[in-house]
């Protein structure tokens, strides 16, 4: 035995759970005792994730959220995640002599930054189109429109195909269905990758019970994704204070400069 | 080790950013030259988008500059009135191209723009410097034949004539002053100093004596390259400091070294290999342009 410590406790058969995972087991305890302890008519859905604020630090390279909760019986659990919205600009390349150049472009006005969904059977078995479609869960039911005046409507079909493609490309809009995994109908839970260009901004999570169809219980837990420490205060500066921002830089690079020139003077 | 640049937003390694900065800072104490033409076609490769990579390049071109004027500045290769005149015009030509960067960029052109300036700029630089390096080299191997001193061309005819004592040249202060300002443009709209086109421009337009010529570029590349860093920095958000920072690390160590094995090659030699150098980067960026993109839509600004 490599670890024989390990092995001489009993209790600790199995490599120790990873600190979210311990803090999700926690958590889910104490939402099962809260659950039991209501009156089951009132509240069918409890949720939480493990963490209300995404830190972009020096040194991020993406993070998983785990979304885990309890609810009162058999059912379905759908879980939307979103990041805010915004315009969005998108450009169509065509050739022009030869060169490959961007002739075309579109701006869509509301487009979540990031969005993904997670459920325990495939969206289409949960619930018909239009409830889908009225609370927007999917990909494909997600409102992405184009003004009516500029694009008709196969043309903006395209535009938009080409948006959600892109966003897919970056990591931003999930390429598949995450699992939400429910056990003895009583607790689930689900994670979510959000990757290392994920934009900043409130996300908010919706949770949902589908049953028969129809969504009988919701809540919606909001999600910071934020920049802290040094890339926060770098990002902030350069945007709040540009002009002083530009100052500095040209100052680092005056600096720079010259230790360069003085740690290497003998030479 | 990860890191991640604020400005670009974008997670890379610590040590490959440090390395790319070696390289060129290898490169240009080898070669002489700024090297900012080659990083910002890497920094694109690798993926910081082009507007970042160009405004940040410029606040490296600022620091690589500096350490170079100090040495030549010393040795009195600085002709202060020829390099003041040179950047009145780059002033305006960087303010001015910085504007066109910012229109260039809200409408979805910047990235074409910045490959196209590249691909012509390398393609007959690279060109010219392989022509003359075989061509020097093929002259060593006959006879070497004495070129004239200077000789008087159309820039000779034209007012404002001015003395440049440094220099030894009596010639109009409006030819200096517009290569400061095509070259100020350039080096807003690309990221450079521009010190490849300048130097060429000095020597074989203006006439100076080699000698002051590369003191004269680095002195007016690192207020032309200051001013970029400022403006695009205040109107485009787009330097990148931690960025600025890693090359400029990787940068000041790599050209010590490049220096000195640059001083133990011919300088045809040099030439030759920089120019095969100077094709290989413009050709890729030629072929990104020319082969159909895998997705012909792609996300502009949000």
């Amino acid at each position: 035995m490599s670890q024989p410590s390990a092995s001489l406790r009993p209790t600790a058969p199995r490599p120790r759970p990873t600190r979210p995972r311990r803090l999700a087991r926690v958590l889910l305890g104490a939402a099962v005792v809260a659950l039991i302890a209501l009156p089951a008519r009132s509240v069918s859905l409890v949720a939480d994730l493990s963490s209300y604020l995404v830190a972009i630090t020096t040194g991020f390279s993406g993070e998983d959220v785990l979304f885990f909760g309890a609810v009162d019986g058999p059912g379905d659990i759908v879980v939307v995640l979103r990041g805010p919205d915004g315009e969005q600009q998108v450009l169509r390349k065509s050739r022009v002599a030869g060169i490959w150049m961007n002739t075309a472009r579109m701006t869509f006005e509301q487009v979540p930054s990031f969005y993904a969904v997670a459920a325990t059977r495939p969206i289409a078995e949960i619930a018909d189109q239009t409830v889908l479609r009225s609370l927007e869960i999917g990909l494909p039911n997600l409102k992405l429109a184009l003004p009516a005046a500029l694009a008709s409507s196969n043309i903006a079909e395209q535009w938009r195909a080409a948006l959600i493609r892109n966003k897919q490309d970056e990591g931003l809009f999930a390429h598949e269905l995450a699992k939400v995994t429910l056990r003895d109908d009583r607790l689930f839970r689900t994670s979510f990758y959000l990757p290392p260009n994920v934009p900043v901004g409130y996300y908010q999570a919706q949770v949902y019970l589908f049953r028969g169809g129809q969504a009988v219980s919701a809540q919606t837990i909001p999600l910071s994704v934020s920049k802290v420490g040094l890339e926060a205060d770098v990002y902030l500066f350069a945007h709040t204070r540009p002009s002083i921002y530009g100052l500095v830089a040209v100052a680092f690079a005056l600096l720079a400069g010259w230790v360069a020139h003085a740690a290497f003077r003998r030479n | 080790m990860q890191v991640y640049l604020p400005i670009a937003e974008l997670s890379v390694d610590v040590f490959l950013l440090l390395g790319l900065g070696g390289l060129i800072g290898f490169l240009s104490g080898l070669f002489g030259v700024g090297g900012g033409f080659l990083m910002t076609p890497l920094l694109i490769f690798i993926g910081v988008p082009p507007a970042i990579a160009v405004a940040t390049q410029s606040t490296h071109v600022v620091a690589s500059s500096v350490s170079g004027v100090l040495a030549h500045w010393k040795r009195g290769n600085v002709d202060v009135k020829m390099g003041a005149i040179l950047l009145g015009g780059g002033f305006v030509g960087s303010t001015l191209g910085v504007g066109l960067f910012t229109v260039l960029r809200s409408i979805g052109q910047i990235d074409l723009v910045i490959s196209l300036s590249y691909v012509v700029l390398l393609g007959t630089l690279g060109v010219m410097l392989m022509l003359e390096g075989a061509r020097a080299m093929m002259r060593r191997r006959s006879q070497s034949r004495p070129g004239k001193l200077h000789s008087h061309n159309w820039a000779h005819g034209l007012p404002l004539k001015t003395r440049f004592r440094k220099s030894r040249l009596y010639i109009s202060a409006l030819v200096p002053l517009a290569i400061g300002f095509g070259v100020g443009m350039i080096s807003s709209l690309m990221g450079v100093g521009g010190g490849f086109i300048l130097v060429p421009l000095m020597i074989y337009v203006l006439g100076m004596p080699t000698s002051v010529v590369i003191g004269t570029s680095l002195f007016q590349i690192i207020f032309v390259s200051a001013n970029v860093s400022f403006l695009q920095a205040s109107q485009n958000q787009a330097v990148d400091l931690v960025l600025a920072l890693l090359l400029v690390a990787g940068g000041v160590i790599g050209a010590q070294f490049g220096g000195r094995l640059g001083a133990k090659l011919p300088g045809e030699m040099l030439r030759l290999l920089l120019g095969l150098l100077i094709l290989c980067v413009g050709a890729k960026l030629l072929i990104d342009l020319l082969v159909p993109p895998e997705d012909i839509y792609s996300l502009g600004l949000s």
